[in-house]
């Protein structure tokens, strides 16, 4: 396919092009090139060769490649796959076909599906699509379909910004904002009236130099910086209320406006609570290693500084419990459902944000339930009860109840559905981590810092 | 134009999609939307087309944008090319890009007018602003148009020794865009990237290693030098570059260090060794070297201790790399430290999990320790995909041991009441598997799989019942009661591999269920044509059993069922029906194999072998696509086994070619361990000093010396990621101002002076603490190997000579007195000094080859003549070492005559020295290496060299004007050596005489692309004319042109392969500066001259 005749027959070309005669024939006579050696191929090439987003229906609305083009026949491998998964979530990440290897991630409805043509870590392709998915939730508010296709010329400026040749070249949300601004409904309109434009007439300048993260140049009249420390418990509560399994992740979240160069360091009361931990790349390792503070120069905006994990050694605190009575009769279309939620070591705290969710077994036709708090929906489609409880009072407990309909004739399920909880907790890190202070050293202001704690359920779980 | 005609007839599937597209509003809102529902595809693009020619910059740019958008979608937006392409000048950034995005789309498959924009991109990388440059450089290298190859290998010369490490990251890109366009540009593109892996730039390393990785990853020697540097760089290289420079170092590592995993064995008896040691020799010989032996490399200890951090990358692909480096390098006990991490990764996204997970799975088959205290973060969730789910399974199973199985199984118990019927069926596999590696289990799981027969879901009991029969098998016990209950089930269950389950069940222990087993015969011959094939299958074996046991009772049934399956529409059942018969039924045909039916059918069987379907992954190098796919994919390269002795650790040592430091680093290895230390912790604080981070080291001083040493590296890292800010920037501003005021030299002889005299105090011993000091000797090359300019050569040059000297004073003084300290140092790389050659008269030959090389000359005129060199060089280059060639040592110069071998060569003298007190016969030119086209003329082999003797012979070497190695074997009667020549560009021409009128006509012909000029300072003492001239024929093989100007001096030479001209042309200018001009077809030397002809003028 690169063996074009016009390109191969230079007496062809020069028929067409009477001005570059000279030129070309100047290159021609280089003894290196050789018109023929470009048929053979097979040269390994690695890394992404191209990109295809496919909605849910199956439609491949964006390609993208970065080498040759690959039709987009080869998703028809992707196809096969998503078609031979149960559900989306299903579809195996890494697919080999004869010639190529698709690997694929699923993000917010929407398949990214990357071209490999030969041997990369796979986690570094699936680690990068993220990336990308991130980075258009970051520029567009929500990584969707309408939103990609409402962009798509500043989708197709960051895909070739943050891939040479199949390769990431600038990944950092920092440097993209300043090679292309995201679009904003003031800067459209304005585009529209002036006919300017969202690439950015100045260049970048962290991406020459050793911090990467962070531009130059930073200015605020209203110096601040904000940590928030959210932590999520992950648990799995058995049939008899005893904890399985318990673990708190944690994450500390930044929004740093500060001008200029500022130096951070943060340290925290009890930094041993910390298990396990990631860092963004601004931090400095050995600082951590030898006297557990994080010091680091921020990027500007918003990041996530590091996470955490807690170990499941120390005792979690688990703030609710659940109190729950489902059955399905023998022989009979119907079942008792019967779920009491309340809370439990909570701190002094409101536990508020209640969700629960339940994915009830395919027989299940319809619920009849009433919710002493908040209010419930059942998808008879999907099987999916939810209940928005919202804020849990000690004096009230909210309580749900009803009648289960099931189809009839179906054997009765085997097992009870798992109820998935959501809460929140303002103002507690239920590990007890403790931010102790933020110094900032490089700069001459006085800015201002604040933190706050949040506890979640994260992948909270009860068994019945 | 002419085939839309027809184009419209198969495009007119497309048209209505487009047709909605351009009446969505959100595209264009310029073109009425109407227009849309009138227009053909021509006529819309003819619309396009307009826009694009209009003068209006938004006009354009909405064309662009809808055209960008065309592409997204996949739809053909090439024949807008011409109209596109003409806008690649534009000053509008935006079109700019948008131009870029197509012509990267289009240019394939339109070569001819995609040449139209290399001018712009050519001119671009000329532009003084870093970020312009590097992005033609990447748009240049991404139009995929075979004919810009010579023009993509030049930017990407250039771009390589550019000031700013972004343009060296977007060279190192575009090595592999190169590559992948002309395979057969491999040997110059490795001359790059051997270039660029000397650079110290973070930016630059992770995309060079890619380049390396993709080009040449076999060439694992050139890594050597830069395998320090790359370990201490690592924390600091962004993340992607991370990923693949450590599965880069995986590799390497592998082939250079012995393995750390054989001293986990005891080395209890060492006392007791000596009984051993007869009784069985070779053997315990071997152990007894390794355990030992065995101390890790300290190269070895410096990447494991260098990539630890990186486990805390929020980078998953970062952290999965430094897990397998670990898992495939570090010591067994060491390799723990990975499973936390890995563990934290689970929490990722889906995609991550799975393929960590897999990891795992691999992982703990072999070593259960390291992910057992983990047991419980691989519990299942309802939610977790079934993917997710059997993998969890699979590792849970791997960990199971005497202390967990009750916890885990009655964790499988929940699981086996799951929805998800296929992973309730793993769960019973997985329990299954339990049972046979737990013997005290055993009976309780197949109790509880007995339970889940009466379970109402069909693929459940299924499952069950071929586990359960693989359980039976393995547990040759009394448990006719299960097969009993099994075969009551056999009415209810219709999936055919539990059908058949029973039924091989029953027949093989027929004899324990005497009463059933006919009945079970007789209730499946009736139903046996409705069975499946596999079910089939089984009655007939079930059939022959009985029969061999039971004959009286199933005689009848038998013969009934082999004449079912005698018609049956399977061959395969007709086949085994016949077979049967003849084994089992006595009849006169049947032959000597009757007898020992019984035997065939009812032997014992063994136990089928319940195993991890990860079992045999662990021979694919974690973390890669193999792994996953469990296959090889395409471009893997296998993980080496450890070698059984170590390569030379010499090689890391770093010896950045003729320098000076690299001279006094090795000697500072001879330094006592003690001056090391303080040297380097010295040379720690200054960079304390300027990073203005609190300074731990003073603290350490107590501590012990190992202490010391991981804590020196360490903060030299911590240096490295702390300076971030603001000591790097003003450490390279530093350093530019240094390399300008030529301070950077002073400092470094100031270094020698201090070395060498550390060196004169302590010489004798050679402490093996190589990271020391390379470590320190990075530092102190620090400023060289940054400023990787394009002064590079000059300032290599002044080194060259105060190294020379040094060394000739070191050497000279210590030579005599100690020769195996000599043999210490390796002195492999170290330039002699000249030593005078007798270079035999050029004059006899030259008259008659002038005659012969006019003919060749390519325009042909009789003014051009070869004339005779006017400076022979006397710089020996060494090409075999006395040591490395046990003796014999040989250098080479080029002589600069006509080759009289062939008029296409380069005429090259060697001189072949006895260093041995032994003579050397046959000395000759073995096997060769050339690049392709090159060719060399070998001298007539010698006899006989007698000791202290040399001897000069010559040879021609075609080099096809290009500066590639030619490697050839030198060999001797019993040996032989890997040697290579490699020409300076300026070695590949012969000198012409030519008038100025000439030279000027000459020159008017050869502009524009064939040209290549630059600015360069001239030092005072060097603007006399005499001085330039000597300056530049010493540099290179040229003749010069007489002048009429003062201010202007013209050389003019031919190349020797093709002998075209090259005309190089002086011009002093005011403030002393010049501008060196270089005319030539033959652009990639002479842009290569240029760069070296630069530094000679401007030296002082």
């Amino acid at each position: 396919m690169l063996s074009q005749p016009t390109a191969a027959d230079p007496v062809a070309f020069r028929a067409a092009q009477p001005g570059a005669e000279a030129w070309v024939s100047a290159l021609c006579s280089h003894p290196t090139w050789s018109p023929v050696q470009n048929a053979l191929k097979g040269i390994a090439e690695k890394m992404i060769h191209s990109l295809f987003l496919i909605n849910c229906s199956g439609d491949i609305f964006l390609e993208k490649h970065w080498k040759s083009v690959v039709s987009q026949s080869v998703c028809d491998y992707f196809f096969e796959a998503q078609e031979k998964a149960i559900d989306v979530e299903n579809v195996p990440p890494v697919i080999s076909t004869p010639h190529h290897y698709l690997i694929s991630i699923y993000r917010d409805k929407i398949f990214f599906v990357s071209v490999i043509q030969t041997e990369v870590p796979p986690l570094f392709v699936i680690e990068f699509l993220h990336r990308v998915a991130d980075t258009f939730q970051d520029y567009f508010g929500e990584c969707s379909e309408t939103a990609i296709k409402d962009n798509v010329v500043i989708v197709y400026e960051l895909l070739e910004e943050m891939l040479d040749n199949g390769f990431p070249l600038a990944t950092e949300s920092n440097i993209l904002k300043e090679l292309i601004k995201p679009p904003t409904i003031l800067r459209s309109v304005v585009n529209s009236i002036t006919g300017s434009s969202n690439v950015g007439d100045t260049l970048p300048t962290g991406q020459l130099s050793n911090i990467p993260w962070r531009r130059a140049g930073v200015k605020y009249t209203n110096n601040e910086a904000y940590f928030d420390v959210i932590e999520e418990i992950d648990a799995i509560i058995d049939k008899s209320g005893s904890t399985v399994f318990a673990e708190i992740q944690g994450v500390i979240d930044s929004c740093i406006k500060l001008s200029g160069m500022p130096d951070l360091s943060l340290s925290f009361m009890n930094p041993r609570l910390l298990d396990d931990v990631s860092f963004h790349p601004c931090i400095r390792f050995k600082r951590w290693e030898s006297e557990r503070v994080l010091s680091f120069i921020p990027p500007d905006g918003n990041f996530r500084l590091i996470s955490y994990r807690v170990s499941s050694q120390n005792l979690v605190a688990i703030p609710v419990y659940v109190k729950h009575l489902i059955s399905f009769k023998e022989n009979s279309s119907s079942g008792r459902f019967d779920v009491t939620i309340g809370p439990k070591q909570n701190m002094g705290k409101t536990v508020e944000g209640v969700v629960m969710t339940v994915h009830m077994p395919k027989a299940v036709l319809n619920m009849n339930l009433t919710a002493t708090q908040g209010s419930y929906t059942f998808d008879p489609v999907t099987k999916v009860l939810a209940w928005d409880v919202g804020k849990i009072t000690p004096q009230k407990l909210p309580n749900l109840k009803g009648i289960v309909n099931l189809q009839s004739g179906a054997p009765k399920p085997e097992e009870n559905p798992s109820l998935n909880i959501q809460f929140k907790i303002q103002q507690l890190a239920i590990s007890g981590l403790k931010v102790n202070r933020l110094d900032m050293y490089g700069e001459k202001y006085k800015p201002f810092k604040g933190v706050k704690y949040i506890t979640k359920a994260g992948k909270f779980q009860v068994r019945t | 134009m002419s085939g839309n005609g027809i184009g419209y007839g198969e495009q007119g599937g497309e048209v209505a999609p487009e047709l909605a597209q351009e009446a969505a509003p959100t595209t264009a809102p310029s073109v009425p939307a109407a227009f849309g529902l009138f227009s053909s595809d021509t006529k819309k693009n003819e619309d396009l087309k307009q826009m694009l020619e209009s003068s209006k910059d938004s006009a354009k740019l909405d064309a662009m944008k809808r055209i960008v958008g065309m592409i997204a979608k996949g739809k053909n937006a090439s024949e807008l090319f011409p109209a596109v392409v003409k806008n690649v000048a534009s000053k509008n950034i935006e079109i700019k890009k948008l131009v870029y995005v197509y012509l990267m789309r289009y240019a394939e498959e339109q070569q001819d007018l995609a040449l139209l924009s290399i001018s712009t991109f050519q001119r671009a990388l000329k532009d003084p602003n870093q970020l312009i440059r590097a992005s033609a450089l990447r748009v240049l290298s991404s139009i995929r148009v075979p004919i810009i190859v010579p023009i993509m290998m030049l930017a990407i010369k250039e771009a390589s020794s550019d000031l700013s490490p972004y343009v060296r990251k977007n060279a190192a890109h575009a090595i592999q865009k190169l590559y992948s366009l002309d395979p057969e540009q491999k040997e110059m593109l490795i001359e790059v990237i051997e270039k660029l892996l000397r650079d110290r730039s973070t930016l630059v390393a992770g995309s060079v290693v890619m380049a390396f990785e993709e080009v040449c990853p076999d060439r694992i020697d050139l890594i050597h030098k830069n395998y320090r540097k790359l370990c201490n760089l690592l924390v600091d290289v962004e993340e992607w570059g991370q990923v693949v420079i450590i599965h880069m170092l995986t590799r390497y590592a592998r082939t250079q260090f012995v393995s750390p995993w054989k001293t986990d064995e005891d080395v209890g008896d060492e006392y007791n060794e000596n009984n051993f040691y007869e009784s069985d020799e070779e053997q315990k010989e071997k152990d007894r070297k390794v355990k030992k032996t065995y101390t890790m490399d300290p190269d070895h200890r410096l990447l494991l201790r260098n990539t630890k951090p990186l486990l805390q990358s929020r980078n998953a692909a970062v952290v999965m790399a430094v897990a397998q480096l670990y898992w495939h390098l570090a010591p067994k006990s060491e390799a723990g430290i990975i499973s936390k991490s890995l563990v934290r990764l689970l929490r990722s996204n889906r995609e991550v999990q799975y393929i960590v997970l897999q990891n795992i799975a691999t992982m703990s088959i072999q070593r259960k320790g390291m992910f057992e205290p983990y047991l419980k973060s691989f519990y299942v969730r309802s939610t977790d995909p079934t993917m997710i789910k059997t993998l969890k399974l699979e590792i849970m199973t791997n960990l199971a041991n005497e202390a967990n199985i009750s916890t885990l199984l009655r964790e499988f118990q929940t699981y086996v009441k799951s929805q998800d019927k296929q992973f309730a069926a793993a769960t019973i596999q997985a329990i299954g598997r339990c049972a046979t590696n737990i013997s005290e289990v055993t009976d309780t799981c197949l109790n509880g799989l007995v339970c889940l027969l009466s379970n109402r879901d069909e693929i459940v009991v299924a499952e069950s019942v071929v586990v359960i029969k693989k359980l039976l098998q393995t547990q040759p016990a009394h448990h006719g009661e299960i097969i009993k209950h099994m075969a009551k089930l056999l009415d209810n269950i219709t999936v055919p591999v539990a059908r058949a389950s029973i039924l091989w069940l029953i027949g093989e222990y027929c004899e324990r269920v005497p009463k059933i087993a006919p009945d079970v015969l007789r209730k499946t011959a009736k139903s046996f044509t409705n069975e499946d094939d596999l079910v089939k299958l089984q009655i007939l074996n079930l059939g022959a059993k009985l029969y061999l046991t039971n004959s009286k009772q199933t005689k009848l049934l038998t013969q009934y069922v082999l004449n079912l399956g005698k018609y049956d529409q399977s061959y395969d059942i007709r086949d085994r029906t016949r077979f049967i018969r003849q084994l089992i039924v006595p009849n006169e045909k049947s032959g000597a194999l009757s007898k020992y039916a019984k035997k065939i059918f009812l032997a014992q069987k063994p136990a089928p072998l319940l195993e991890s379907p990860f079992k045999d992954r662990d021979h694919f190098q974690l973390g890669t696509l193999s792994h996953t796919l469990n296959s090889r994919a395409t471009g893997y390269l296998e993980l080496s086994d450890w070698p059984e002795v170590a390569p030379d650790p010499a090689v890391r040592n770093v010896e950045v070619a003729e320098s000076a430091k690299e001279w006094t680093a090795i000697l500072s290895k001879t330094k006592k361990e003690k001056p090391t230390e303080k040297f380097y912790s010295e040379s720690e604080e200054e960079e304390e000093d300027s990073a203005s981070t609190s300074a731990t080291e003073s603290e350490s001083g107590s501590e012990s010396e190992k202490e010391r040493k991981e804590e020196s590296s360490s903060n030299e890292s911590s240096e490295s990621s702390s300076s971030t800010g603001v000591s790097s920037d003003s450490e390279s501003e530093e350093s530019t101002e240094k390399k300008t005021s030529g301070a950077a030299e002073e400092s470094d002889s100031e270094d020698i002076k201090k070395k060498a005299k550390e060196i004169s105090k302590s010489r004798s011993t050679f402490s093996s603490s190589d990271t020391e000091s390379s470590s320190s000797e990075e530092s102190s090359s620090n400023s060289k190997s940054e400023s990787d300019s394009n002064n590079d050569s000059d300032t290599e040059k002044s080194r060259n000579a105060t190294s020379s000297k040094k060394g000739e004073k070191t050497v000279q003084g210590r030579k005599a007195p100690n020769k195996q300290d000599v043999f210490l140092l390796d002195l492999d790389d170290f330039y002699p000094v000249t030593t005078p050659v007798a270079v035999p008269a050029a004059a006899i030959l030259s008259p008659s080859l002038t005659a012969d090389l006019e003919g060749l000359s390519l325009s042909g005129s009789p003014v051009i003549d070869v004339t005779t060199q006017v400076f022979v060089p006397t710089k020996m280059h060494e090409m075999l070492h006395r040591m490395t060639g046990k003796g014999l040592s040989a250098h080479y110069q080029f002589s600069r005559q006509p080759c009289i071998f062939g008029d296409r060569m380069v005429s090259v003298q060697v001189t072949l020295t006895n260093t041995s007190d032994q003579k050397i016969e046959n000395i000759h030119i073995g096997e060769k290496k050339l690049p392709p086209g090159m060719r060399m003329h070998e001298f007539n082999p010698i006899e006989c060299l007698e000791p202290e003797r040399s001897v000069t012979v010559s040879m021609g070497i075609d080099f096809c004007d290009s500066t590639q190695t030619a490697s050839f074997q030198l060999c001797t009667k019993d040996d032989h050596f890997n040697v290579n020549i490699q020409p300076p560009v300026g070695e590949l021409l012969l000198p012409v005489t030519m008038s100025e009128k000439d030279f000027k006509k000459e020159q008017g012909m050869l502009t524009g692309m064939n040209e290549t000029s630059a600015t360069i300072d001239v030092a005072p003492q060097n603007s006399t004319s005499r001085v330039i001239t000597e300056r530049l024929m010493k540099a290179a093989n040229l003749g010069v042109v007489p002048s009429g100007q003062d201010k202007i001096h013209r050389f003019a030479a031919k190349t020797v392969h093709s002998g075209s001209l090259m005309l190089v042309t002086v011009e002093l200018k005011e403030s002393s500066t010049a501008q060196l001009i270089i005319n030539t077809e033959k652009t990639v030397i002479g842009s290569v001259l240029l760069r070296e002809l630069k530094p000679v003028l401007s030296q002082g």
